[in-house]
Parts: C-alpha cells; structure tokens; sequence
C-alpha cells in the first residue's frame, strides 16, 4: 500500500449512505420570539407562542435522545434562541452527551458574559445573521433599530474569545447589489466562512416574494462576485452559495432528501422534516412529548410519507436524478402546483417550470416591489368553544 | 503555529516544515453507532478514509508534515517523496477549508 487517498475520498457526502438511517443533523427551534422582524423568515406564518414552548427538562431530553439517535450536529436556531434564558441548560447537556453545537443567532440579544459562559460550556460553533451592511437597510429590512452595531460588537466578542464564526447572509433585491460589501464585512468579522444565501420562498419570503426577488441578471452577477471572492479568499473564508432555485434549472436535493439527513423539532416539540412541512396538509406531526425521537424519525407518518422515492410520480420517477435530487421541495411543489407529489416546479421537467420562472421574472422586473409584510405574531387565537 | 479558532486573514501554505494541527472547533471523533471516524466542522460533516484518518490522528499542532511523511512512509513500506506530496496536497485542501491548521 503505497497510495494515500486522494481528497475526493475524505468527502462532503451525505453521511446517512453508510449508516443505518440516522440523521446527521437537528434543527432546534428553541422559540419563535425575536426581536426582529425579518420579512423573509423561516419560521411559519403561524408563530407558536412562549406559553407553548418545551421547558428546559423537555429539551435537555431532545438532546439526549438527539445523541443516542447518532445525530452528530445541533443547531440551535429559532426565532431568536438567546430569548431562552435557559440556553445555557441545554447547550451543556447537548455538548456533554457528544453533539457538535451551532448558535443560530441574529446576534442582538446576547451580552459578552453569557457568549463566554456559552463557550465554557462546549458551545462550538456560532453563525451570525446579518441583515445587510448598510445600517439604515438593514435596520429596514429587520424592522429593528441599530441591530449592525450590536452585530459588530457580537463580532468583536467572538473574535476576543477566540471562537469560530459564520456569517449568513440571506439575499434578496433589496441587498444583492451591496454584495461585495457583505463579503467584505465578513472578513472584517473575522468570519472563517459565509453563506451567501439567495432567500429561499417559504413562509414569510413566500408571502413577501414579490417584495424581495431579485432579477436574473442580479442573480448571475452575484455568483460572479462570490466566484471572484471564493478564489481571492482561499484558505482565509469559506463559501457556501445557495443559489435561488427560481432560476435554476434542476431542483436543489431539498434537505438532502425528506427524511434522510435532517430533523426540525419546533418550540412546542413536534418534530418536522423540514422547517416548512406544516405547510404540507395530510401530514401528520408527533411530539416529542408523546413518542420517542428515534421512534418518530424511523416510523413517523410524517417521515414516511416523502422518503426514498416510492411516493413519487412522473416525471420524477423515472428520472436518473431522483436520488440525487429526491424530486426537489415537496413544500415548493405544494404551494406552487397544488400537490405536494408533484416535481419541484424549479426542475425544468415540471409542467409548471415556465410558470414558476416567469413569476420571477414579472415580479422582479416591477420598479416599485410592494412594501414588506413584516413577520409578527399574529393576534391571539380565541379558546375555542 | 496558532491554535486558535478565529480565521487566519491570511492563507496557509502548507510545507514540508509545517505543524498542522486540528483548531478547537473541528473535532475528529469516533462514532460508535456507525463504527467510523468522522470530522465535525461547521455544518459540515466530513468522512475521513482510513489514510486520511492516520494522518489527521498525527495532526498535534507539533509534528512536522515531513515527520508525519516519514512516520507513513515507514509504516506503509512507500516511498517517501509520494507520501509527502499526497499528504502536502490533502492538507493544503482541508487548510483551505478551514479543517487543518498550521
């Protein structure tokens, strides 16, 4: 043996081929509260509310089990997980029993004192959102007064404690052009990678797509610059680039395959494939108050439902891409097409591809997008009679 | 050679005088469930084989890629210059990835 192997073997793959069915990954979304108002947010229309939220016990618990499932990484997102003054809890229980911790945060809540404390405690890894580079947008953009400053010195915290850091940028027409300043803010961060995120349309970014989509031209100068950045920057920030799958040809392997890779468990405790999949009728959602994580992620109706490729039709399945694709977004083929069973109309085989491109392409060419509709709890529901 | 997490601004090179070692942040760890060797980064996971492995368990932030070349070389019964130049290269790529150190 003479040979040592070449980099391609030590690869980015998806872990899950080799071992069992266990994911790698779990989304924790600790709460839905934020201080910010993104019009682009994740979470769902319908926010759950603090008094519905898991109590420190409960998701001490998820992570135990999280590990002995053979999940590897954590994410703590939310909302704004630093709301939960019991952060400290669950990040030493998750790095005790072994996972690999990631603060998901828009960095505005957090004081030095309890980013140590965090550090002490085994958190690993922290990724900052950032709005954009230019205060007045970003504070338009979040709806939040002076939140870059307050990044900045999050920023300078990180950078004294010698942590690792991510910036995540999500982007959209209102801050595509100012790119190349977002790259280099980063770099200023300290940041030792960026995800240059095109929004992806789900939720709030759904409802405000019209507001926020940029246009093809914006979107193809924009993977210049990260090209041109990518390589200037070797070996000092590494590049994620989400492309916007509105102008792509071939639908992303969304969440590396329902079901295959990643878990999302909401701040009331049902456990989801994806942070969207209540958009997604005749599924069912367990809670982890009710049944076991390995339980849920083997046999949950939810799980079962878009895994593999058995569920799927024509096109997808006869297609040579189906697994590596896995037919796209069951949620983006439900809110464009109608049936979550269709091919992801952003795949160029969908009968609905023309119609998904040219939404983008009239929306964006508006000179005058409408104005935001900010994410916000919405009233209160009435008890029901 | 610094340890810490914070990025460097500047890229490494990686040279035969080199000290590579893991930052704090990048952990390799043994996965019992799954009976392999993994390499946990931000959001990232990587799956070293098992020369990858070797190498990357002699990563301390005090050998030297020569020392670790040699150490191989010998182990394996392969020749030396080929060993260093393949180990140069994959360390050069997981620098550049923020995975190596040096």
């Amino acid at each position: 043996m003479n040979e040592i192997a070449p980099l391609e073997q030590f690869s980015e793959a998806p872990v899950v081929d080799a071992c069992a069915r266990a994911p790698v990954g779990l989304l924790a979304e600790l709460t839905h509260r934020c201080p910010l108002q993104c019009p682009y947010c994740s979470n769902p229309l319908e926010l759950e509310r603090v008094n519905q939220e898991l109590t420190t016990a409960e998701w001490q618990d998820v992570m135990r089990q999280a590990a002995e499932l053979g999940i590897l990484q954590i994410h703590l997102s939310g909302g704004e997980p630093t709301l939960r003054q019991d952060l400290e809890d669950i990040v030493e229980v998750a790095a005790k029993a072994g996972l690999y911790t990631n603060l998901i945060t828009a960095g505005v809540t957090l004081t030095r004192d309890r980013l140590k404390r965090l550090k002490e405690l085994g958190l690993d890894h922290v990724q900052l959102s950032i709005q954009d580079v230019d205060d007045a947008n970003a504070e338009r953009i979040s709806h939040y007064k002076d939140g870059l400053s307050k990044k900045r010195e999050l920023g300078k915290w990180v950078r004294e404690l010698d942590m690792p850091l991510t910036i995540n940028a999500p982007i959209h027409r209102h801050n595509i052009e100012n790119l190349p300043n977002i790259i280099e803010f980063a770099v200023e961060m300290g940041a030792g990678r960026i995800e240059v995120a095109n929004i992806q349309y789900y939720a709030w970014a759904l409802k405000n797509r019209a507001s926020l989509m940029p246009t093809r031209a914006q979107v193809l100068k924009s993977a210049e610059i990260v090209e041109e950045a990518k390589e200037r920057l070797k070996g000092v920030m590494v590049f994620d680039f989400v492309v916007p799958d509105y102008y792509a040809k071939t639908p992303k392997p969304c969440m590396g395959g329902w079901g295959r890779g990643v878990m999302n468990v909401t701040p009331q405790g049902r456990v989801l494939p994806c942070h969207a999949a209540e958009s997604i009728p005749g599924l069912e959602f367990d809670n982890v108050k009710d049944r076991r994580l390995a339980d849920i992620w083997l046999h949950g109706q939810a799980f079962e439902k878009y895994r593999g490729t058995s569920w799927m039709k024509e096109p997808c399945k006869t297609c040579p891409r189906r697994e590596i694709d896995f037919g796209g977004c069951r949620c983006q083929a439900m809110a464009f097409t109608g049936d979550a069973t269709n091919t992801d109309p952003a795949c160029k085989f969908s009968p609905h591809h023309a119609a998904f491109v040219a939404a983008a392409e009239q929306e964006s060419a508006e000179a005058t997008p409408p104005a935001f509709v900010y994410r916000r709890m919405g009233p209160a529901k009435k008890a029901a009679k | 050679m610094e340890t810490g997490a914070g990025a460097q601004r500047t890229r490494t090179m990686i040279v035969p005088e080199s000290k590579p070692g893991l930052p704090p942040h990048i952990k390799l760890r043994h996965d019992a469930g799954r009976g392999r060797w993994h390499v946990l980064a931000p959001e990232r996971v990587f799956e070293p084989d098992p020369i990858a492995i070797e190498i990357l368990k002699r990563c301390d932030g005090a050998t030297t890629v020569d020392q670790i070349a040699n150490e191989l070389a010998k182990e394996y019964n392969a020749p030396l210059q080929e060993i260093l130049t393949d180990i140069i290269s994959m360390l050069q790529e997981l620098s550049d990835k923020g995975v190596v150190k040096a």
